[in-house]
């Protein structure tokens, strides 16, 4: 066979063999954004219906005998009251129907128990609500919420639901006499964390987030600016800098629940700083972020054309000057870009924070760095390992929440990169 | 005065020194006696500052780290028999330390705890008086300093420059600092855990069940603390999450680099780079939720008994994590070959994948084995996947279907809830620590040598 032959002959087969690569590539990037697909799809799906929640209408009767037998509006007479009585009174009524221990249980399990706090919020707000009756909506239990929401199928037998036909019933009349509906969700935006999942919100848990990547932010912005200064413009080449730069290179890659473990060793038992406090967070997340934010402004201080410093110096600036009048105002917009999307990660990172003990069971949002607190992704992390059904759907609306920042944040690095820095 | 106020106060002096001081160069100037200010005005302001002010803050700071444990030992010794009141010393200040702190506690506590946050309170008053009056004296003498030494001949910008410059190096020594923190921190706490436990019985180990006795007689008093299950399970994810990042990051690399075009391109490597800023207890959650589940689904429909935390879900995820990050290595690596050996393969006639099999990967070989290795470093070290979605007990296997656990899972089981620093059980979480940085610092050294050594050849 002459070679010409040959050649011709394989020609075909290597074609085909391009265009099985082709398409080994192209199933490559259609598998990633297929996952990318997958993931976003099963989070949204599971958590949008989270942003609103089932509430009961009920005719509250403000029953002065119940509430305040005394008749002097104290403050503590009206904290203590039994409220939860006018609850059960009111459903009582609303179903006159109903009667026995058993089926009159079931019909208050329908209200949240929380539902008591709010009737004395409202009444220590105002206290001549006492004695009239009101239309109040409550917010209905998380199985009831359930129901409304579809994830309990009807069709099941009886003992296999978590609902028995009763109760079903009694929500179907409501819903016929349109006295229970799907509202928006403001508790979970306005509360803390929560056994029960109707009362539960992310309010604490932002709060948490927010002071610690306070402290995040005050420790590792201006020591990483410092440094990158540093190591670009004043650093002699000796070993002890390349010292410092294998340091940073490597702390980059470090796993991030090393540095909690160093955060429990140092600063809690070492320093006696207080356990699960924003500032132990804001600390350990700090000097994880700290080389990324050295990287990153190292990159901007490098990108400024040296003909900006040379004419500085030339016309008789300190080198000191040059710097921090010239170099840097114009690196600073990429120095941004690096720390923004050092805080996103910071905001997302949980494993340290675990260590640190930041996963404790806290109602309250914080109020200070050095008070208790929990972090949204923790929270997340808290909710995840929760059974019941209403907390799969806020965990999945809080993951919502978190990725709402941190596509804002990245979005906000972005712009900076684009439209702010400056090219030359 | 509380000490924050005594801070804002300080801050506040100094300010004021640094305006004074730079008035006062130039009306010392105009006096006529001095031809002109060594340096700019701003630089005499800045330095009468930092001579006045620094020593104080210095004493403020320094006061403030040892304060309260000298307080706590003095209330100790002061106290009749300390030893009768707590088990260990350490127990005894958690107790005067809540009592002081939380107002409940200090209502539950015993007498003698309340007699002694009481005595910690008067002494802390008396303490913050002292604090305050010891700064404001050292501001005092310095600023009567700053007031004879601080003259228009002064090389001020010289010295504010070599202020500035040596708290530079010490921002930038602090990455160092961190290293060493890291590795005293968990060395410390590992060797006391080796005391307790040898260190081939750690290594070699097959059985690893970190509980130990409350009663001496007890069933399976003594704990076993064998590591090797872990590394296997450790092991086994990472190998199942390079199995799906590897190939998928790689090949997506080589088709966004050589056959998209760059409108696709464009498009779609911001949106896979997506996939590495999303937080890693949402790739958990999914783990848990959706993935782990449908496996199990899955397996029932063809027969197979899949666990709920089965290895191979876990690992998955990890796997889909990971493929941008291989993929943004490889295609810096893919475009930093030369292009002219893509030219010359493809002027001799080979096609388009036959120049990237032969020709780019087969010189890219070392960028993306680093590339990998760093991929791998991140899958040995990552944690919330394998949290929420790994199995608890140590098994040791090599079925991904079955559940296994790995380093970084135990580290957090045995360190969230309720520690004493004094068991092996929370020890134990700082050895696996030590060895999961030994680990990850051995790979990154390798891939970032690697992955230079091969930048250095092309340029």
């Amino acid at each position: 066979m002459n070679p010409t032959k040959q050649i011709v002959s394989g020609l075909a087969r290597r074609q085909r063999a391009e265009k099985r690569f082709r398409l080994y590539g192209l199933i490559a990037v259609v598998l990633g954004m297929a996952f990318l697909l997958l993931l976003f799809g099963s989070i949204v799906t599971n958590g949008y219906k989270a942003f609103t929640q089932t509430y009961i209408e009920l005719p509250i009767y403000f029953d002065p005998a119940v509430i305040d037998p005394s008749g002097e509006r104290n403050h503590q007479t009206l904290f203590s009251a039994d409220y939860w009585k006018l609850v059960k009174t009111a459903v009582y009524q609303k179903f006159p129907q109903v009667n026995g221990r058993k089926e009159r249980r079931e019909l208050t399990r329908m209200i949240s128990e929380g539902s008591a706090y709010e009737l004395r919020d409202q009444v220590l707000e105002n206290p001549r609500l006492i004695g009239t009756t009101q239309h109040v909506w409550l917010a209905a239990d998380d199985d009831i919420d359930m129901l409304m929401k579809g994830y309990i199928d009807r069709n099941l037998p009886e003992d296999e639901r978590r609902l028995n036909d009763r109760i079903i019933g009694y929500v179907d009349s409501m819903r016929e006499a349109d006295a229970i509906e799907r509202r928006f969700n403001t508790t979970f935006f306005a509360a803390g964390d929560s056994r029960e999942p109707e009362q539960a919100g992310i309010l604490g848990a932002l709060m948490g987030s927010f002071l610690t990547l306070i402290v995040t932010l005050l420790l590792s912005f201006p020591i990483g600016v410092a440094a990158a200064v540093y190591l670009e413009e004043f650093a002699p080449r000796n070993h002890f800098i390349d010292l410092i730069e294998i340091n940073i290179n490597n702390l980059a890659a470090v796993p991030s629940i090393i540095f909690g473990l160093l955060g429990l060793a140092i600063f809690i038992n070492w320093f006696g700083m207080p356990r699960s406090t924003p500032v132990v967070g804001g600390l350990v997340l700090g000097l994880m972020t700290l080389p990324t934010i050295i990287i990153a402004s190292r990159v901007s201080i490098q990108s400024v054309p040296p003909s900006i410093k040379e004419a500085a110096l030339g016309v008789g600036a300190s080198r000191m000057q040059a710097m921090f009048h010239h170099v840097l105002p114009i690196a600073t917009p990429g120095m941004l870009t690096g720390t923004i999307i050092g805080m996103a990660r910071a905001l997302g990172e949980t494993a340290p924070l675990l260590m640190i003990g930041m996963v404790a069971f806290i109602v309250d949002p914080p109020g200070g760095f050095t008070e208790p607190a929990t972090a949204l992704p923790v929270q997340i992390f808290l909710w995840s390992d929760s059974p019941e059904r209403g907390f799969t759907e806020r965990t999945s609306a809080a993951i919502l929440v978190l990725l709402a920042f941190l596509i804002a944040m990245n979005a906000a690095a972005v712009y900076l990169r684009e439209k702010v820095t400056k090219r030359f | 005065m509380s000490p924050l106020v005594l801070i804002f106060l300080l801050l506040a002096l100094s300010s004021a020194a640094y305006f004074f001081s730079q008035r006062r160069m130039l009306r010392q100037t105009r006096n006529a006696n001095v031809a002109r200010l060594n340096s700019l005005p701003e630089h005499f302001g800045t330095l009468g500052a930092i001579w006045a002010g620094a020593p104080a803050l210095l004493v403020y700071f320094v006061w403030l780290i040892f304060e309260g444990d000298i307080l706590m030992a003095q209330v100790l010794a002061m106290l009749p028999d300390p030893e009768s009141m707590a088990a260990t010393r350490e127990l005894l200040i958690g107790d005067i330390r809540n009592a002081i702190n939380n107002p409940m506690s200090y209502q539950m506590a015993s007498e003698e705890v309340r007699m002694a946050a009481d005595r910690y309170h008067e002494l802390s008053q008396t303490a913050t008086l002292a604090l305050t009056a010891t700064c404001l004296s050292v501001f005092a003498i310095c600023s009567a300093l700053v007031l004879k030494f601080l003259t228009p001949r002064v090389r001020a910008r010289v010295r504010v420059e070599k202020i500035i410059r040596g708290f530079l190096l010490l921002c930038s020594t602090l990455a160092i600092f961190t290293t060493v923190g890291i590795v005293l921190s968990v060395l410390f706490e590992a060797s006391r855990f080796f005391q307790a436990v040898s260190v081939t019985e750690f290594l070699f180990g097959l059985e690893w069940s970190p509980q130990m006795a409350i009663r001496e007689d007890q069933v399976g008093s003594s704990g076993a603390f064998g590591a090797v299950p872990l590394f296997a399970g450790t092991l086994l994810i990472s190998f199942i999450a390079m199995l799906v990042a590897a190939p998928i990051g790689l090949m997506s690399a080589i088709y966004l680099s050589e056959y998209a075009p760059a409108k696709v391109r464009t498009a779609v490597k911001p949106m896979l780079e997506i996939l590495a800023g999303v937080p890693t207890v949402v790739y958990g959650f999914f783990a848990a939720i959706t993935v782990g589940p449908a496996l199990r689904g899955f397996g029932q429909s063809v027969g197979l008994d899949v666990a709920s935390e089965s290895a191979l879900a876990a690992g998955f995820v990890m796997g889909v994590m990971i493929i941008p990050f291989v993929s943004s290595i490889s295609d810096d690596v893919i475009t930093a070959v030369p292009q002219a050996m893509r030219d010359g393969s493809l002027g001799m006639g080979a096609t388009n994948s036959e120049t990237m099999r032969r020709v780019i990967l087969p010189a890219a070989l070392p960028g993306i084995i680093g590339g990998l290795l760093l991929a791998i470093s991140r899958a040995i070290g990552e944690t919330m996947i394998v949290v929420m979605a790994a199995g608890l007990s140590a098994n040791l296997t090599a079925n991904p279907l079955e559940a296994v656990t790995t380093v970084t899972v135990q580290i957090v089981t045995l360190l969230v809830g309720d520690q004493e620093f004094d068991s092996p059980k929370t020890l134990a979480a700082f050895a696996l620590g030590l060895a999961l940085f030994f680990i990850t610092l051995v790979l990154n050294f390798i891939a970032l040598y690697v992955v230079r050594k091969y930048r250095e050849q092309y340029e």
